[in-house]
């Protein structure tokens, strides 16, 4: 048809995939600044306040009646705050432990976006070939829980960087955390699996697509993902690890400027992997329960991509909700909860899906 | 394009060695920390090996669970013991004897492994199709009994823990 | 004894579920939220368009007032830059061959007089010792300034900021009764 086709295939998929990489990175990357806004925004709402309503370049003066409004709505906040953060001082303290306080941003962000190579974000663009997940692996999930592991290092070389009491407390804190939900979340995704017989997360969209949404199926599975997921990136009710009234602020107590911008961002980045996953997992993923075959045509690939999105939108706003909802966790209740019930849940979950497995239905 | 991959071999076994070689013995730093980091650094390149094996899964868990947990676990209890004197220490006589005597042990094994093996394009058609399933079903029924007897090995060892921990027991 | 132990009850199967605790944060949060964002009622003020409503009796900027002829009351008898505690207020007084008050019953008029304003604590001493009700704290809350120097409000600009206030004269009575003896025909000689 045209040019592209005469293309060896491998080439193909390079540029296929080099593509999708950067548009990933770009949505993510954008999606990150507005979920601080909307972080912002909703948060003064829910305490009676206006929230940003006054960054406004200059051109909006000249849209007439729009431009007030995104002004009001904040929508152009990030942009400041993206260029506050790079025009800061970039402090490093005399007594840290220079290549660990230099690594640990990095490292805490890269996980957080690694995790999105394996999530199908839609189905396909233009021809069938083209899958809209960048590495369609047949471990997926195995790979996403691999590489949120990794993301512990950051915090916890951030802990040690900096040498001093309160950011190593934070890094110990966060941690445990990280390893003690990591088993409670794997356990939860096991049943899950269990079901659908493939760790392949494409795999798991179509069996939704075929028998509904795993949430039916799995309502505790989710409920424990849900949570472990609160606790994986570490936000309220499980924020401990940067807990401000106990901690100063936790593992970034002594970075400034663009290196807690990074930690900032793998939050973020994190909480939208995290909710990215869950909507593959338990919400269907890009699919309907009218529109689940594979697209045909160009617009319906957008289609289910921005189905995709806006399933990510919603369950962003609850993480978001949350953490204005609910007070934090004392430590001890939160390993409680995760080791005394989490997990015996989970297990309990796994062996109950296992009987209805081999008894019930085939 | 085996040449591309097989450059990825080459790349991925040097810096398996090159960073395992600087867990042992870095000349720049002798921090448990510095060395416990090399040591992720290596796992995480072998797991780049596994994955040109095609064997994701292995690649995944090794990942998953060395880097992940296992190394964290230590990074902590290093960074908990906060092991100055460890930076100081030289090597002793006992130590070195155990180390060679433990590589020896190691190397032999492996030799004999290597000569035994087949080569590479034989085996890796089976392993290549599913790698999670083909794995499940062979270890619940041909290694069946060591698989059970690790399992029931891991939980000697949390017992264990268990009982070590709780002080207040007589 | 006055401290009570309140025993606590042991928590319910449900309440340990959490979900109680979950639905009624959520219940709050989403009055909130209605209120302020689907209404449109915010609690907060929106500050350089909408301004506060200063109460009676606030304790704003001090500043130097005139009298309704327009003449400085201040005679600068400097009880108010000993009083101050943080010690915002410098008097250079006219000193013996300096000018006259710019009134019949006063003798001096302050030559200088500043208020830095970045060290007052507008507590109001001032107002209270001051003999002649020359200061007053008034209602100004935003001060602002791009320099030190620009806070240190000088007697011109404190005189022009301050007005004139009207209330008590307290001499004005004095001096008729002390012009009225000037023309008592009651003379020695
Ligand atoms: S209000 Fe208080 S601090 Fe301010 S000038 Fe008067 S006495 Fe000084
Ligand atoms: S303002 Fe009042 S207290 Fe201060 S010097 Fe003038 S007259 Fe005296």
């Amino acid at each position: 048809m045209n040019l592209f086709d005469y293309l060896e295939p491998t080439t193909q998929f390079v540029i296929f995939s080099a593509i999708k990489i950067l548009i990933v990175f770009g949505v993510t990357m954008t999606f990150v600044a507005y979920a601080v806004l909307a972080e912002r925004k909703i948060s003064a709402w829910i305490q009676d306040r206006v929230g940003p309503n006054r960054t406004a370049p200059p051109i909006t003066k000249f849209i007439p009646i729009l431009g007030p409004m995104l002004v009001r709505l904040g929508i152009f906040q990030p942009m400041a705050d993206g260029l506050k953060f790079l025009l800061k001082e970039d402090f490093t303290p005399a007594y840290v432990r220079k290549v660990y306080f230099w690594l640990a941003p990095a490292i805490a962000v890269i996980p957080a976006f690694l995790t999105f190579a394996v999530i199908p974000f839609g189905s396909t663009l233009g021809n069938p070939d083209n899958k809209m997940v960048i590495a369609d692996l047949n471990v997926g999930v195995l790979y996403t829980f691999g590489i949120v592991s990794l993301g512990v290092y950051g915090i916890v070389l951030a802990g040690y960087a900096a040498n001093s009491k309160y950011p190593f407390l934070g890094g110990i804190r966060s941690s445990a955390q990280m390893i003690s939900y990591e088993i409670a979340m794997g356990m939860s995704v096991v049943a899950v699996f269990m079901v659908v017989g493939d760790l392949n997360l494409g795999a798991v969209v179509q069996y939704q697509a075929k028998h509904g949404w795993m949430v039916l199926h799995q309502p505790l599975a989710f409920a424990i993902f849900l949570i472990a997921a609160f606790a994986e990136t570490n936000r309220l009710p499980f924020d401990l690890p940067e807990s401000e009234s106990e901690l100063v602020g936790g593992y970034h107590t002594e970075y400034s400027s663009m290196k807690f911008a990074l930690f900032f961002l793998g939050e973020y980045a994190a909480m939208i992997s995290a909710s990215a996953m869950m909507v593959t997992l338990f919400f269907g993923g890009w699919t309907l329960p009218f529109l689940s075959e594979p697209a045909s045509s160009l617009l319906v690939g957008l289609l289910h991509i921005a189905i995709f999105i806006a399933k990510l939108v919603v369950l962003l706003v609850v993480f978001i909700w949350v953490r204005w909802m609910l007070p934090r966790f004392r430590y001890d209740q939160l390993m409680d909860l995760g080791w005394r019930r989490f997990i015996p849940l989970a297990l309990g979950n796994i062996l109950a899906t296992a009987l209805v497995l081999a008894f019930i239905s085939p | 394009m085996p040449e591309f991959t097989d450059l990825l071999f080459y790349g991925f076994a040097g810096l398996a060695l090159f960073f395992g070689f600087l867990c042992v013995a870095n000349p720049l730093s002798r921090s448990p920390v510095t060395s416990a980091m090399f040591l992720v650094l290596t796992i995480v390149s072998l797991a780049g090996l596994f994955i040109l094996l095609h064997a994701f899964f292995l690649a995944a868990i090794q990942v998953l669970v060395y880097a992940g947990a296992v190394m964290v676990l230590f990074l902590f209890v290093i960074m908990l013991l906060d092991l100055k004197e460890e930076e100081r220490r030289r090597f002793r006589r006992f130590t070195v004897g155990v180390g060679v005597v433990a590589v020896g042990v190691i190397a032999g094994l492996l030799l004999q492994t290597v000569l035994k093996a087949v080569p590479y394009s034989q085996t890796s058609t089976v392993l290549a199709v599913g790698a999670t399933r083909p794995l499940g079903i062979i270890l619940f029924t041909q290694y069946l009994l060591p698989f059970e007897l690790l399992s029931l090995l891991l939980l000697v060892a949390m017992v264990g823990v268990i009982l070590l921990t709780k002080k207040e027991l007589k | 004894m006055s401290t009570k132990i309140v025993d606590r009850k042991p928590l319910s199967f449900f309440e340990n579920s959490y979900l109680p605790t979950l639905m009624s944060g959520l219940k709050v949060t989403w009055k909130h939220f209605k209120k302020s964002a689907l209404q449109g009622r915010p609690l907060t003020m929106e500050y350089p368009e909408q301004k506060w409503v200063v109460p009676q009796g606030y304790r704003g900027a001090p500043y130097l007032v005139k009298d309704q002829e327009g003449s400085t009351k201040c005679v600068s008898c400097q009880l108010c830059e000993f009083v101050c505690p943080p010690k915002a207020i410098r008097i250079t007084p006219p000193g013996p061959n300096g000018a006259p008050a710019d009134r019949r019953n006063a003798e001096k008029a302050p030559a200088e007089f500043e208020i830095n304003m970045l060290r007052c604590i507008f507590c109001g001493l001032c107002q209270e010792v001051c003999p002649e009700e020359a200061i007053f704290l008034q209602k100004d809350y935003s001060l602002t300034g791009e320099s030190r120097e620009e806070m240190v409000y000088g007697k011109a600009k404190l005189l022009q900021m301050g007005g004139t206030h009207g209330g008590i004269q307290k001499w004005k009575h004095k001096l008729e009764e002390a012009e009225a003896q000037e023309v008592f025909p009651v003379r020695t000689n």
